[in-house]
């Protein structure tokens, strides 16, 4: 947490945490998608399903979907420019179990046709974090440029992805390992201080035992 | 983030202006130049200006609950406080009517409470003709205290009530005016306790759930308060339990909150036959 994420952002209101925080997060899964979702499916949580239609948590999401920035003015009218971009948007409020009172559960489908789910919480003050990815543990809040890696879980894969990492000058600020059983898939979230190249990305997704590589940096166009 | 501690920002102004040592934190945290620093918050002050030139008296929020209440305080004539604090209820309420019409403000520390910081700093500047520069020195105060608060306490309605949202930009703005007025970092520490001290427990009752009744009004109060804190701050008063401590009993009473005092839209003036009324019709 930065002295900015306590004052600002500069943000169309009326809530920080309800409206420029679910911009946020659906800014953050348009990056992890890598482009913009042909289909979102919304489903909101504590708070956010009790009062979001009221703050426009929904129109917000969608608006990030679409790209937008926390202060851009067209966030209200984020459900038309849906419509006309062909992205279906559906939204839907229900209980998640062990969540943070602000949380959304967002089920995004790709233009390729797979499917990708995210979890993430809006903090307060605009500032939000990605619980879990694809039903796997992993926490991060996109401020530093995030690498995503789902792979076996075996011995020997993340001295693998560090290496590359290394061979690239990267260095890692923070990293967390998770997975579903021994043996089975895990996921490695590591964020680094500079942003990382697209051959660095190539490189740690052509591994042999890596199944996904998802790159994330908020500072880029996606 | 470095300062964990309101203590901690105390013991690294021992050298330096607070507001230095908070800018100085932040080159360090995120590796950016003083200059970076500086311009970033040059902007936010910009915009908290900017997000008071653009009150617009007839606009209405898209629920038609607010809208145009800040014009009729600016020109009621003769009030029990005076121009100068008029003037402090009036810039919050134009924040906050901004905010609630989707209209562009400083969150500061949230959207809710976006009114608490301009609404004492701007009359002040204009009154004592401080220059920006000071202005934007407030802002660095501001955040250095709002960021103990956000990492021991919280700054999100949902998580600690108003206390957490208007009760946190009074603490801050309390320390920012202290600031201002040339006193010193024990007082600006002082003047945050006070704040927070008054409005501990504060609920966050949202009618319809919307920041609107009775969040905008809490921004008067939270920019009354903090001129009040500063005024003792100043005039020698302490706040008997360090901020700190304050800070850490705000943490405990925002966890005990029921969730139905928690912004969602259940408990408080939400759950008043008027307010479930309101809730209805929208």
């Amino acid at each position: 947490m930065t002295i900015f994420d306590i004052m600002g952002p500069i943000m169309v209101g009326p809530s920080s945490s309800h409206t420029a925080g679910a911009v946020r997060i659906g800014l953050m899964a348009r990056h992890l998608l890598g482009v913009q979702p042909l289909a979102a499916d919304i489903l909101l949580h504590g708070s956010f399903a009790a009062t979001g239609a009221g703050h426009g948590t929904d129109r917000a999401i969608v608006a990030g979907l679409l790209g937008m920035q926390p202060d851009h003015p067209d966030i209200p009218r984020s459900f038309q420019l849906a419509k006309e971009a062909g992205m279906d948007v559906y939204i839907h409020t229900g209980e998640l179990r062990n969540a943070h009172p602000n949380t959304a559960y967002l089920v995004l489908t790709h233009p390729s046709g797979r499917t990708t789910t995210l979890s993430a919480s809006s903090l307060g003050g605009g500032r939000v974090q990605v619980n879990a990815i694809d039903g796997l543990a992993a926490t991060f809040n996109g401020e530093l440029p995030t690498l995503v890696v789902r792979n076996v879980d075996r011995p020997g894969m993340l001295f693998e992805v560090s290496a590359a990492l290394y061979q690239h000058g990267a260095n890692i600020a923070s990293m967390q390992l998770h997975r579903d059983r021994r043996g089975g898939l895990a996921v490695m979230v590591i964020e680094c201080d500079q942003p990382l190249s697209e051959e660095l990305q190539r490189d740690i997704a052509n591994l042999d035992g890596v199944a996904r590589c998802t790159y994330l940096n908020m500072n880029e166009e996606a | 983030m470095a300062f964990g501690s309101v203590q901690a920002i105390l013991d690294a102004a021992a050298n330096e202006p607070l507001w230095q040592a908070v800018l100085d934190d932040d080159c360090r945290d995120r590796g950016v130049t003083p200059k970076d620093s500086l311009t970033k918050m040059n902007t936010l002050w910009a915009a908290m200006q900017r997000s008071v030139q653009e009150y617009d008296p007839d606009r209405r929020s898209t629920c038609g609950l607010s809208g145009g209440q800040a014009a009729k305080m600016a020109v009621a004539k003769d009030t029990i406080a005076g121009p100068f604090i008029q003037e402090v209820i009036s810039t919050a309420l134009m924040v906050g009517e901004h905010n609630a019409c989707m209209g562009r403000i400083v969150a500061a520390p949230t959207a809710g409470a976006s009114g608490v910081m301009p609404a004492v700093l701007l009359p002040l500047q204009k009154r004592d003709n401080l220059t920006d520069e000071i202005m934007v020195q407030c802002l660095f105060v501001a955040a250095g205290f709002g960021q103990v608060i956000a990492s021991r306490a919280s700054i999100s309605g949902a998580e600690g009530g108003c206390q957490a949202e208007v009760g946190s930009a009074s603490g801050m703005a309390a320390a920012a005016l202290v600031h201002a007025r040339g006193g010193t970092p024990a007082e600006m520490a002082a003047a945050c306790a006070m704040a927070l001290q008054n409005i501990l427990g504060l609920v966050c009752d949202p009618v319809a759930g919307l920041v609107e009744i009775p969040c905008i009004k809490r921004n008067v109060m939270g920019a009354v308060n903090a001129i009040a804190a500063a005024d003792m701050a100043m005039a020698g008063l302490n706040s008997g339990i360090p901020c700190d401590e304050v800070i850490d009993a705000m943490a405990a009473v925002g966890k005990s909150l029921p969730s139905a005092l928690r912004e969602t839209g259940e408990g408080g003036l939400a759950a008043t036959p008027t307010g479930r009324k309101i809730a209805e019709r929208l």
